[in-house]
């Protein structure tokens, strides 16, 4: 990594500090743990690991959290552009109030979001109850798992769409509507198609993040196995009957999952950054 | 010109909508943690606030922001230098690579650290030959939150650092100020709300982090309980009250949190991007 000839003709000093601190403490951190669980993995045979994998209550709660992953990663793309759009576009009372809010999914532990999402959505709860009425259970159900993971995955698509939108050149829209277009066609032929990046980028994180999630999950879901266990709760549960080898081997899929996603990401963000500055 | 924005009743119809969604999902979540807590009345707040091992509980939080933030601060300020001010090969891996933690579920995050220093784990005769215990103790939590919070001072430092060029550090050196005296005299009060901006949230996540120090914990009552931990033992034996009472301290983190963010936000009018 340390390659002083290739560095552009700047005079400054302190790369080769700077530089050796960070890849020795990126080193010690992340990367030497990280391949701790790969070299962990490698030593079971091809046969138990697949054999944990397959498992009829692994592939449940990969089933329970891919499900209820996507669906909320939906959600937060469809309310995220919403929100982002009335941000970006509108005045209203509250407006910088509102703003501020949208991270807190970012701010509150998970364990205190997740507690607050059970009282409020079990039988007895606020919005539970109403629910109850209509033979809908909420809370301790799969709808439950939903709930807790739109709300920490709501700010990514806000936050990936508002800034497009607030750098937007209103020109195109303005040719679409001299052309005659109404605004409904402009919307989904001109705006949509330009923010789908974005969008895309958004339902991304959204979905890595809800896929990984743990904190407000675990309150709000009842953990039934077959049901609603998730990923990283059967992990924690193989932890805990001392099945290092059982959680090692559903972490390692899931850790590859997740590189996948974050290629994934960059990718959309690179596809972004280059269409800005194509602008 | 017409066509060109929504009629007034669309507007207030999207208005109403999103704010019914944000109501529905972030509002009354937050209304409901300080609802609960006072359920049972103001003296059963106190009591779980004044309680002896909540008084744990917010030290060992403290402890393990002061150690882990500092930590991640002098790796993001040295990591941004590094990528900000030089050209070198592979940079795109080594951002890439920055990201990583956040891409990792906080259970996992804790496994790791659990397979190198726990009872079955790599390090783990070296340790027990020299009497250090780190998971189920306090160094676990720290590795792990340090882990889990490893992005976020980088991140925000790096865009700010390379958006305002070296031009200002290699003038300043040029008229022969030291690296040192540069970085502190030039580039830091350049950089001071973006560093701050990071700290802020480092500290949030640092604080409140529950998957990855649930996993390295133990959860020792008073010795490896911090805030959130406490508030799960708490809910799980059905001290709803106490537990909620708790949480409104996180609660209030989060929000003095978000109150910064806003101010730094307002005072650099910095655009939004993502955490």
């Amino acid at each position: 990594m340390k390659r002083k000839t290739s560095r552009s003709s700047g005079f400054l000093p302190g790369f080769g500090l700077t530089m050796g601190y960070t890849i020795i403490y990126l080193s010690l951190l992340v990367l030497i743990p990280l391949s701790v669980l790969f070299l962990k993995a490698s030593t079971m045979s091809w046969e138990a690991f697949i054999g944990t994998i397959l498992d009829e209550r692994v592939l449940s709660s990969i089933r329970v959290s891919v499900v209820t992953s996507f669906f909320a990663a939906c959600m937060n793309a469809v309310f995220g552009v919403l929100v982002a759009w009335v941000l970006a576009r509108y005045q209203f009372v509250g407006k910088r109030f509102i703003d501020g809010i949208v991270d807190l999914p970012f701010a509150l532990p998970t364990a205190v979001g997740g507690i607050a999402l059970t009282s409020i959505y079990a039988e007895n709860g606020w919005i539970g109850q109403f629910a109850a009425e209509w033979g809908i259970k909420i809370a301790y159900t799969p709808l439950g798992i939903w709930v807790a993971l739109t709300f920490i995955g709501l700010p990514f698509v806000v936050r990936t769409v508002q800034p497009v939108l607030q750098d937007w050149d209103l020109q195109m829209e303005e040719a679409a509507a001299t052309l005659g277009a109404t605004r409904w066609n402009t919307f989904f032929r001109v705006i949509l198609p330009h923010l789908l990046p974005a969008v895309l980028t958004g339902f991304a994180l959204a979905f890595a993040r809800a896929l990984g999630e743990y904190g407000s999950v675990v309150f709000i879901s009842g953990n039934m196995p077959h049901k609603t266990e998730i990923v990283p709760l059967l992990i924690m549960t193989k932890l805990e009957q001392f099945d290092y080898a059982g959680a090692t081997a559903i972490a390692t899929v899931m850790l590859v999952a997740s590189f996948v996603m974050l290629l994934i990401i960059n990718y959309l963000q690179w596809r972004i950054n280059k269409f800005d500055a194509a602008r | 010109m017409k066509h060109m924005t929504e009629s007034a009743w669309i507007r207030w119809l999207l208005i109403c909508l999103a704010l019914f969604f944000l109501g529905l999902f972030l509002i009354l979540p937050l209304v409901a943690v300080f609802m609960e807590a006072f359920k049972q009345g103001s003296e059963m707040f106190m009591a779980a606030i004044l309680d002896e091992e909540t008084f744990a509980a917010v030290k060992l939080t403290l402890l393990v922001a002061l150690v882990s933030v500092p930590l991640n601060v002098t790796f993001g300020v040295a990591a941004a230098w590094a990528i900000a001010k030089f050209t070198f090969r592979g940079k795109n891996i080594l951002l890439t690579l920055i990201d990583l933690p956040f891409a990792v579920s906080p259970v996992i995050a804790g496994l790791i650290f659990v397979l190198l220093f726990g009872s079955q784990g790599v390090a783990y005769p070296w340790l027990e030959a020299h009497d250090i215990k780190i998971i189920f103790a306090v160094p676990g939590i720290i590795l792990a939150t340090t882990f889990v919070t490893f992005p976020f001072v980088a991140r925000e430092l790096i865009p700010i650092m390379e958006a305002q060029g070296k031009d200002e550090e290699e003038a300043a050196v040029s008229l022969g100020a030291s690296g040192w005296k540069t970085f502190f005299r030039v580039t830091l009060p350049n950089v001071k709300w973006g560093l701050l901006y990071g700290v802020i949230l480092c500290n949030a996540r640092a604080m409140g982090e529950f998957g990855a120090v649930s996993v390295v914990s133990g959860h020792i009552r008073g010795m490896t309980n911090t805030l959130p931990l406490h508030v799960e033992i708490l809910y799980n034996e059905y001290q709803f009250a106490a537990a909620f009472s708790v949480a409104t301290l996180l609660a209030a983190l989060a929000l003095v949190t978000l109150i910064l963010k806003s101010i730094i936000e307002w005072k650099t009018q910095r655009k939004e991007e993502l955490p």
